[in-house]
């Protein structure tokens, strides 16, 4: 069960300093993050990116994305 | 998945770069001096335009404003990202843009253009640039203390469009209602005979401008605030790279059409109270950060359907109207007489914002 991060709603950064407080918290591991424009999920991404961490997959739903990042 | 290009660091720069080329280009087609694209002065243009201030040298409907709008909701729709979306604390960004406005009057300019008046020489844009980046970094101390205004939620799609269609019946009124060589108005709408407002390229041209930077920007995200706060906030330098290429080409097309004249004194629509061109530029800097963008891209989010991003842009068109009335706004003599009063006053309001809006949403 992975960790979940709901952004949905919120608009940049907070999406991007809510990912990175949990990278921080948890340093390895997978997150579960819920953003609502295409500009958050662009955004979370560049910022997991840049962590080390990889985008393991990027659903489309109808209220915005739901993205999964991983780090072993 | 298909990929953005424009949301790439090959992108920002391409879009920086060219909308630095187009702005300083459309001061040679006509616009004021180092003000090809001036979001905050355009938008009090605007106001000036429909008569809510009268200062007879800032009065013309600057259609770069309204391709802004229209060309971020033909992308958006292009690309399915037009999502409309409100509630928010629309009164807060009413309040924020009315003072980000204020603020950006009493500098004589938006982020925008303090990049192009650098690029052009003006050494004045040096403080504000200096005050922007402090505001920001004060909103950067906000947002990590759990500053944040809220969720939205999703709306009725004709909400999303409220803005684009007030945009676009203000080019319809233009259309309509045309300057009339040597009249001050005509039909509704206000022009100026001379000062700033008497000078502009050709309205299909502003507005060609206009659209294309409008869905460009859109695809890339610019944003000006963006820039410096994610240099500070997560040391990102993706949006800033794209500020810093319209700065280099702004600067290089000046240089090519001769429109660069470094210096401090007698530069077009500036002053050199340098406390103020920084103390305007910090409040507005604030503002603009916690509302989440600079004018520009508040005007790119109204257009993908954000109605907050839209209360903003209204907030800002009226704020122009306070400050023009109230004797806020500066000119190239200095401050307004109540220009410094209104800094102060505006750096409160925003503290007070930035103290008493937090909470761990996570």
């Amino acid at each position: 069960m992975s960790i979940i991060v709901d952004a949905g709603g919120l608009s940049c950064p907070q999406p991007v300093l809510m990912t990175l407080n949990k990278i921080k918290e948890i340093k390895k591991g997978e997150i579960l993050i819920k953003v609502d424009t295409d500009t958050s999920k662009e955004n979370v991404s560049r910022a997991a990116k840049s962590q080390g961490w990889k985008i393991a997959d990027v659903q489309e739903n109808e209220g915005g994305y739901q993205l999964t990042i991983k780090k072993e | 998945m298909f990929k953005n290009f424009f949301a790439t660091r090959w992108g920002i720069i391409g879009v920086g770069g060219l909308i630095g080329v187009l702005a300083a280009l459309l001061q040679k087609l006509g616009n004021p001096g180092n003000m090809g694209i001036c979001v905050a002065c355009f938008e009090r243009d605007i106001a000036g335009a429909i008569g809510i201030h009268r200062a007879a040298v800032v009065q013309y409907m600057r259609p770069e404003i309204i391709g802004f709008v229209l060309g971020s909701l033909v992308a958006a729709y292009i690309f399915k990202e037009f999502r409309p979306r409100t509630g928010s604390a629309p009164i807060v960004r009413f309040v924020l843009g009315v003072f980000a406005m204020i603020g950006s009057l009493v500098f004589l300019g938006c982020p925008w253009r303090a990049m192009l008046r650098l690029a052009a020489g003006d050494g004045n844009a040096i403080f504000a640039l200096l005050g922007l980046i402090g505001g920001i970094w004060i909103g950067t101390l906000f947002l990590k203390g759990g500053y944040n205004l809220g969720r939205v939620q999703k709306t009725y799609v004709s909400a999303g469009w409220l803005l684009p269609l007030t945009m676009l019946g203000f080019l319809i009124l233009m259309l309509i209602f045309p300057h009339i060589e040597g009249q001050g108005k005509s039909g509704v709408l206000f022009y100026s005979l001379k000062g700033p407002g008497a000078m502009h390229a050709h309205l299909f041209i502003s507005l060609a401008v206009g659209l294309a930077i409008g869905f460009i920007a859109q695809r890339s995200r610019f944003c000006t605030m963006g820039a410096f706060r994610d240099l500070i906030l997560f040391r990102q330098v993706h949006l800033l790279s794209g500020v810093i290429a319209l700065v280099v080409t702004a600067f290089i097309v000046n240089m090519i059409v001769g429109q660069f004249h470094p210096g401090f004194a007698r530069q077009p629509v500036a002053h050199t109270m340098q406390i103020w061109n920084f103390g305007g530029m910090v409040l507005s800097g604030l503002a603009f950060s916690l509302a989440g963008g600079c004018p520009g891209r508040q005007l790119f989010l109204a257009g993908e359907g954000d109605g907050d991003a839209a209360v903003f842009v209204l907030g800002m068109i009226v704020g122009a109207g306070f400050a023009h009335n109230f004797g806020l706004a500066s000119s190239p003599k200095g401050v307004g007489p109540h220009g410094i009063a209104a800094v102060i006053i505006g750096l409160t309001v925003c503290l007070f914002i930035g103290f008493t809006m937090r909470k761990r949403v996570s």
